[in-house]
């Protein structure tokens, strides 16, 4: 057993490695990018709404449309679709480089969506009470919306980047590797299931161990009420 | 001194308008325990907000120590808020800062130096009565304690008015006494003008020096608390002095009735 185990090791241990680090750069480079675009989207489409602080209802409107129609593209089309656009921004449609583009572009509304549901479960009186003391719009944005919705916006970047990870598997079609792309290639199309099963273990193990440590993080930084 | 000069306010336009403040004029001086008093829905938390231009009046002005403010925005508009603070019915404290940096708050908005607000923020939780609760997060705290930071809060400006939406009616009987102590003795030793919205008879006695009664968007009766209470010339408030009483009878008679049954045993 221990000669079997030993040997798969000095088989296919590097490969596995390197698949694993490949996911989790693509994973959480794609997740901070698309937060950077996502955040400020999701904070327009809240502080546009009806009764926000910046009612803007066609702003609002479209907003929302360019949100919905980019999460209605499904991932592996958009992988296709943009490679000319992704091309243009990196220089390459291949590799970790070239999944990363279409990875934070489908992410992105994603996360507006995610950002946008955090903020809306601010208490309006938060909003009201930092009105009071004068405070402007941007700081209603900072100090009170973001702020107030911190743990809650943890919570979702955890489960933006576990979206990411199962989404970095479809990249392997455009050849960025990661264990996704491993247990694809492995599995399906040579059938050593050996190698394919410990490319998922690793990656269920990922994604359980992100989870948890969001969940601890999240409840750590929480003093809402219970 | 806050001046409503035929003040109306109306939400929506053209045949959707809706007014819910009709024509108020009133003097507020300054120093005094101002109450507005009525039931949900009569205007009165709207007009107050005016004061602080959280509600726009339509029409008519709000003048404040002689400036009229109705149009006031930006700059002017953040200014004049600091000199008004604020408290509410649900305390509305940041549940994600410590109760010293929910008090510190309208001074970090105003970008003062951190030592400064520090020290400031533990000066207003000792005369709150919340010396060392300085790193507790407001869900650790009671109703009470709570609104004593929203107090402190409201006075980290240093203003000369503080508006009181219903400052107690989430607070339970005792408490609201404390409360309404800390805020009398805010109006004596700072000279803090208090305007004051309630729907409770007990709490617009217990601190109003005047008392105007708002039913329907209108400025039904107007006067000193005692006189007004004693002599009421509006239907409404004449209706509201009966239930009152009614309810303080039945009170009694329930502590009679307990107290009957205790002796029996």
């Amino acid at each position: 057993m221990g000669q079997i185990v030993s040997q798969f090791i000095a088989d296919y241990g590097e490969l596995l490695l390197e698949g694993t680090r490949d996911t989790l750069i693509m994973t959480t480079v794609s997740t901070l990018l698309a937060y950077v675009i996502g955040v400020p989207l999701g904070v327009l489409l809240t502080i546009t709404g009806p009764k926000s602080i910046l009612p803007n209802r066609p702003l609002n409107t479209v907003l929302g449309w360019i949100v919905n129609i980019g999460r209605s593209i499904p991932f592996i089309i958009l992988l296709v679709a943009i490679i000319p656009f992704t091309r243009l921004l990196v220089g390459t449609s291949l590799g970790v480089q070239g999944a990363m583009v279409p990875l934070v572009i489908s992410a992105a509304p994603f996360v507006a969506r995610v950002v946008e549901q955090s903020l809306a479960d601010v208490d309006g009186g938060l909003i009201e009470a930092a009105q009071s003391f004068g405070a402007s719009n941007w700081q209603i944005v900072t100090k009170v919306l973001l702020f107030e919705s911190l743990p809650s916006l943890v919570r979702g970047a955890a489960i933006t980047f576990i979206n990411l990870f199962g989404y970095s598997a479809m990249a392997g079609t455009v050849g960025a590797g990661g264990l996704g792309d491993i247990a694809i290639r492995y599995g399906y199309q040579r059938y050593q299931y050996d190698v394919m099963l410990v490319a998922v273990i690793l990656s269920v193990v990922l994604v359980q161990v992100i989870q948890s440590f969001g969940d601890w993080f999240a409840a750590r930084i929480d003093h809402h009420a219970r | 001194m806050i001046q409503f000069d035929h003040l109306k306010k109306s939400y929506g336009t053209g045949a959707d308008a809706h007014e819910v403040l009709h024509d108020i004029n009133l003097t507020i001086e300054d120093g005094e325990v101002f109450g507005f008093l009525g039931s949900s829905g009569a205007g009165k938390s709207t007009l107050v907000r005016t004061i602080n231009l959280l509600e726009r009046p339509t029409e008519g002005k709000v003048i404040i120590d002689g400036a009229d403010v109705s149009h006031v925005s930006g700059r002017d508009l953040a200014e004049l808020r600091t000199k008004i603070g604020m408290i509410f019915q649900d305390f509305n404290l940041f549940q994600q800062r410590t109760v010293l940096r929910n008090v510190t708050f309208p001074l970090e908005l105003a970008h003062r130096p951190k030592a400064q607000r520090i020290e400031r923020g533990r000066r207003l939780l000792r005369l709150v009565g919340l010396e060392g609760f300085e790193d507790r997060y407001p869900s650790q705290l009671s109703g009470g304690q709570q609104q004593r930071v929203a107090i402190a809060r409201a006075l980290a400006n240093e203003p000369k008015i503080m508006l009181c939406d219903e400052a107690t009616s989430a607070l339970d009987s005792t408490t609201t006494v404390q409360i309404l102590d800390l805020l009398r003795r805010i109006n004596r030793e700072l000279g803090v003008t208090l305007v004051i919205i309630t729907h409770s008879l007990s709490v617009a006695r217990n601190i109003c020096d005047r008392v105007a009664m708002i039913d329907g968007g209108n400025i039904v009766e107007v006067g000193e608390t005692a006189e007004l209470f004693a002599n009421p010339q509006s239907d409404i408030l004449k209706a509201l002095i009966a239930s009152a009483n009614e309810q303080n009878g039945r009170d009694e008679e329930t502590v009679e009735r307990a107290e009957n049954e205790k002796k029996g045993r």
